[in-house]
């Protein structure tokens, strides 16, 4: 396993350093990096022109440009890089770490999410083949696949944030959108859960009913502007995520696994009351990292020591509801300040940067402004990638499902959840893992693009400005930042491979 | 992907798998025989959303082309992209009435300057086809002839496509065609940038092509033609390739699909067409902000990509159902 991944490594970093000779050597080449100062009425012009000759080292041959630039790269390793300084003679090191920050949460949050409900998907349309459902969402596929993404964005600036922005003022529904909702929600649920009409006909109507109960009651108490969870809301939450983790995995039978799981779920709602008005009055990325880190632990915890037997299962499964319900407490956190930041921020949903200038507040209300920035570029952002997802998991799944041994599974009258959960979902991620690689690098290039739409100072915008003035300088710092993360992503898929399927290590 | 849902069409379809089983047993049957080649035709042509795409595409391409004219052709559409016309409408807004049905004077509106948009949009629409299935073929060609060369002999080759493969994951396809497609702008001429963009999107159809390869090549049929002497480019031109073309084509649709998206992403950038010539992209990018005032001006050239996006996706998915065979067993 160590040889494969240092294989693989090693593999990497050397295409890393060949694809950086080849961007240099295309972006040097790509056009005249003096064209703005030959067309100026400048007086000044031939001096200045000359200035930038010696800025640039455009005297120097290719060659020695590049190993310039390679050589302070290099000094990263050590932790003291020269990415050399862009035409106007910023330092390129100042743009990335502020640019690189903002594009990777980018790419990171659309990637995470794309993944989470493309598979989602993929695998409720490949268990309802051929249903209303699975046509349903292969026909949005289809539809977010032709999406020109930059098209997409100013639609979304125009549609979803400037109204969201004029409703959000008042925050009230319409009967007529209450019922739409709630119609199209019953819809979308009963295509989704199948079954034959009469369990259909229950499953809509109690999503109908529910629905609109729910929205009347936000309507009434404007909760679009004040919302919450609460203590007790979020207690009931996490005991529907354990239960929902427990069916998932192993089921009620085995108690030594829902026993792990109940008490890390007791553990997580102790612990979030506990610290909750300590979290209320501030907080940092530190605090709720290490929170994170405790709340897997014991999650670990319960898991060797409730485990028994089926230890592994009851670890996998009491972390994934401690993760779930650390999560739930965030969103919790973050929606009790939702009010006050509607008073900071009349308008919420912004269309232009990733943070509002100059904003000085609360660790609470900058998350929520990091949030809303991050809303629509992510969304434009995920689409795409929901596409591609859902459809090679459907296949993926499909494939798997007509497997001999999902057939020997079900003759051995395994229930339908154990055959799906236990015997086909594994087997059907294997090949996710590689186009989990190729997604990223896709992400990157349509991070480009999006940055653009919305006004984004991150890596995309350094890469555009730096290639329309043919300053290799900012492209290769895109190109590094941009080229590890994927040398990163692509090494975890395939760990993730190696680990889904042991064949493949040898 | 549409036409299964409908029972009559399932019960044809299963007609034609029995005669497929039937082929064999001459005595009982007088159906007439298919070729594979036939058969994959035949259920192309009832897959009702492959057939509807086809139809729209070749309208917005016969559109698209006779109404302006190609190059020294004059088209039927008496006015250009270059000239100033006076506005008629308030802000130069759409003439086109559907019902009744009525161009007008510019039926997809002015610029703010007073060009007919629609002679705009349709200089658009030319580039963006032209770029599309000119990287579409290029690229199916490349990524051919290299999945091919790669799969058959293995060796340098197949180290050279998997190395190739492993950079396209470094450095995002979009970053490569940005950098080529400025480089182009300054050759000039639309086809430079669709020869960078065929550069940097073969790849994926390469590897495809490989894949199918090295299963072939160590089928019987392979084994006796490499028996009696065929020389091994015959084999693969002669023998291989032409089992492998379901992918082959299904995957050259799809490389026209995101074609059209990349390039129209790059004028949008300011990296593919440039003015004064046009593209559906940089039509886009230079309207982005009149949303809210002339809406018609961003809004057309996005229906025209999407909709030749979509129906290059949905061909391409009726061809993919067309030379499935297990498609219809279901």
């Amino acid at each position: 396993m160590l040889k494969f991944i240092a294989k693989r490594l090693g593999i990497s970093l050397a295409i890393l350093v060949l694809g950086s000779l080849l961007l240099y050597v295309l972006v040097i080449n790509s056009g005249d990096p003096l064209e703005d100062l030959r067309e100026s009425n400048d007086p000044n012009r031939e001096n200045r022109i000359r200035q930038r000759i010696e800025n640039m080292g455009l005297n120097q041959p290719w060659y020695e440009r590049y190993w310039d630039w390679l050589t302070g790269a290099s000094k990263c390793l050590v932790g003291q890089c020269d990415l050399g300084t862009a035409v106007n003679g910023q330092s390129v090191n100042a743009l990335v770490a502020t640019a690189a920050a903002s594009t990777l949460r980018l790419v990171v949050i659309a990637s995470l999410a794309a993944i989470v409900i493309g598979v989602a998907l993929g695998i409720i349309t490949a268990i309802r083949q051929y249903s209303g459902f699975d046509y349903g969402v292969t026909l949005m596929a289809f539809m977010f696949f032709s999406l020109p993404v930059f098209w997409l964005g100013v639609l979304l600036k125009h549609y979803a944030a400037i109204e969201f922005n004029n409703w959000i003022v008042d925050a009230e529904f319409s009967w007529a959108v209450i019922l739409g909702i709630a119609a199209v929600l019953a819809i979308v649920l009963q295509a989704a859960m199948g079954g034959d009409l009469k369990r259909r006909g229950i499953t809509a109507g109690a999503m109908f009913g529910g629905v609109v109960a729910i929205l009347f009651y936000f309507d009434m108490v404007t909760w679009f502007r004040h919302p919450a969870l609460g203590i007790p809301v979020y207690i009931l939450s996490v005991i529907g995520v354990a239960v929902l983790v427990i069916v998932m995995t192993s089921g009620f039978h085995n108690h030594r696994v829902r026993n792990a799981v109940a008490a890390t779920a007791v553990v997580a709602i102790i612990g979030y009351v506990a610290t909750r008005g300590f979290l209320m009055q501030g907080g940092s990325i530190l605090l709720l990292l290490l929170l994170l880190v405790v709340a897997i632990g014991v999650a670990v915890a319960a898991g060797q020591l409730l485990g028994g037997f089926s230890r592994r299962q009851a670890t996998f499964a009491s972390i994934i509801t401690s993760v779930l319900a650390s999560l739930l407490a965030m969103a919790d956190l973050l929606l009790s300040n939702w009010s006050q930041y509607l008073s900071e921020q009349p308008r919420p949903i912004p269309t232009i940067g990733s943070a509002t200038p100059n904003y000085e507040s609360t660790f609470w209300m900058m998350t929520i402004d990091a949030l809303t920035h991050l809303v629509l570029p992510t969304v434009a952002l995920m689409l795409i990638s929901v596409a591609s997802y859902t459809r090679y998991t459907r296949a993926s799944m499909l494939d798997v499902l007509n497997q001999d041994y999902i057939r020997t599974a079900r003759s051995k009258g395994i229930s339908e959840r154990k055959v799906i959960t236990r015997h086909a979902l594994r087997n059907s991620l294997i090949p996710l893992a590689t186009i989990v690689a190729f997604d990223f690098a896709g992400l990157i290039g349509g991070a480009v693009i999006t940055e653009t739409v919305f006004g984004w100072q991150g890596m995309g915008n350094l890469f555009r400005t730096g290639l329309a003035a043919v300053d290799p300088a900012p492209v290769m710092a895109f190109y590094l930042v941009t080229g590890t993360a994927a040398v990163i992503m692509n090494m975890l898929a395939d760990i993730a491979y190696a680990i889904l399927d042991p064949r493949i290590a040898r | 992907m549409t036409n299964t849902n409908d029972p009559a069409e399932l019960d044809e379809v299963h007609e034609a798998d029995y005669e497929i089983e039937s082929m064999p047993d001459e005595t009982s049957t007088t159906d007439k025989s298919y070729s594979q080649g036939q058969l994959v035709l035949r259920r192309f042509f009832r897959h009702r959303g492959a057939m509807v795409s086809l139809t729209i595409l070749v309208f917005i391409t016969l559109l698209a082309f006779t109404s302006i004219g190609f190059g020294p052709i004059p088209g039927w559409w008496g006015k250009n992209h270059i000239d100033l016309y006076p506005i008629v409408e308030v802000a130069g807004a759409p003439t086109l009435t559907l019902w009744p049905f009525s161009l007008g004077e510019h039926p997809f509106g002015q610029t703010t300057i007073g060009k007919d948009y629609f002679a705009l949009v349709m200089l658009g629409t030319q580039n963006s086809l032209a770029i599309a299935f000119t990287v579409g073929l290029a690229a199916t060609l490349i990524g051919t002839f290299i999945g091919a060369t790669a799969g058959y002999f293995r060796g340098l080759s197949e180290a050279f496509l998997m190395r190739v493969t492993d950079l396209f994951i470094i450095i995002p396809t979009l970053v490569l065609a940005a950098v080529l497609g400025r480089m182009a702008g300054n050759v000039g001429g639309i086809f430079a940038l669709a020869g960078m963009l065929a550069l940097v999107s073969w790849t994926g159809l390469a590897r495809l092509v490989r894949g199918e390869v090295l299963s072939l090549r160590e089928r019987e049929f392979v084994a006796a033609a490499r028996a009696v002497g065929t020389s091994p480019w015959r084999i693969i031109v002669r023998h291989i390739l032409p089992n492998a073309l379901g992918t082959i084509i299904v995957n050259a649709t799809l490389l026209i699909s995101s074609a059209i998206l990349v390039e129209t992403a790059l004028s949008y950038l300011g990296f593919g067409v440039r003015p004064p010539n046009t593209s559906l992209g940089l039509l886009i990018s230079e309207n982005q902000n009149a949303l809210s005032t002339r809406p018609w001006l961003f809004w057309w050239p996005g229906v025209f990509i999407v909709g030749i996006a979509l129906v290059v996706n949905f061909i391409g998915d009726g061809l993919r159902d067309a030379f499935d065979p297990r498609q219809q067993m279901d």
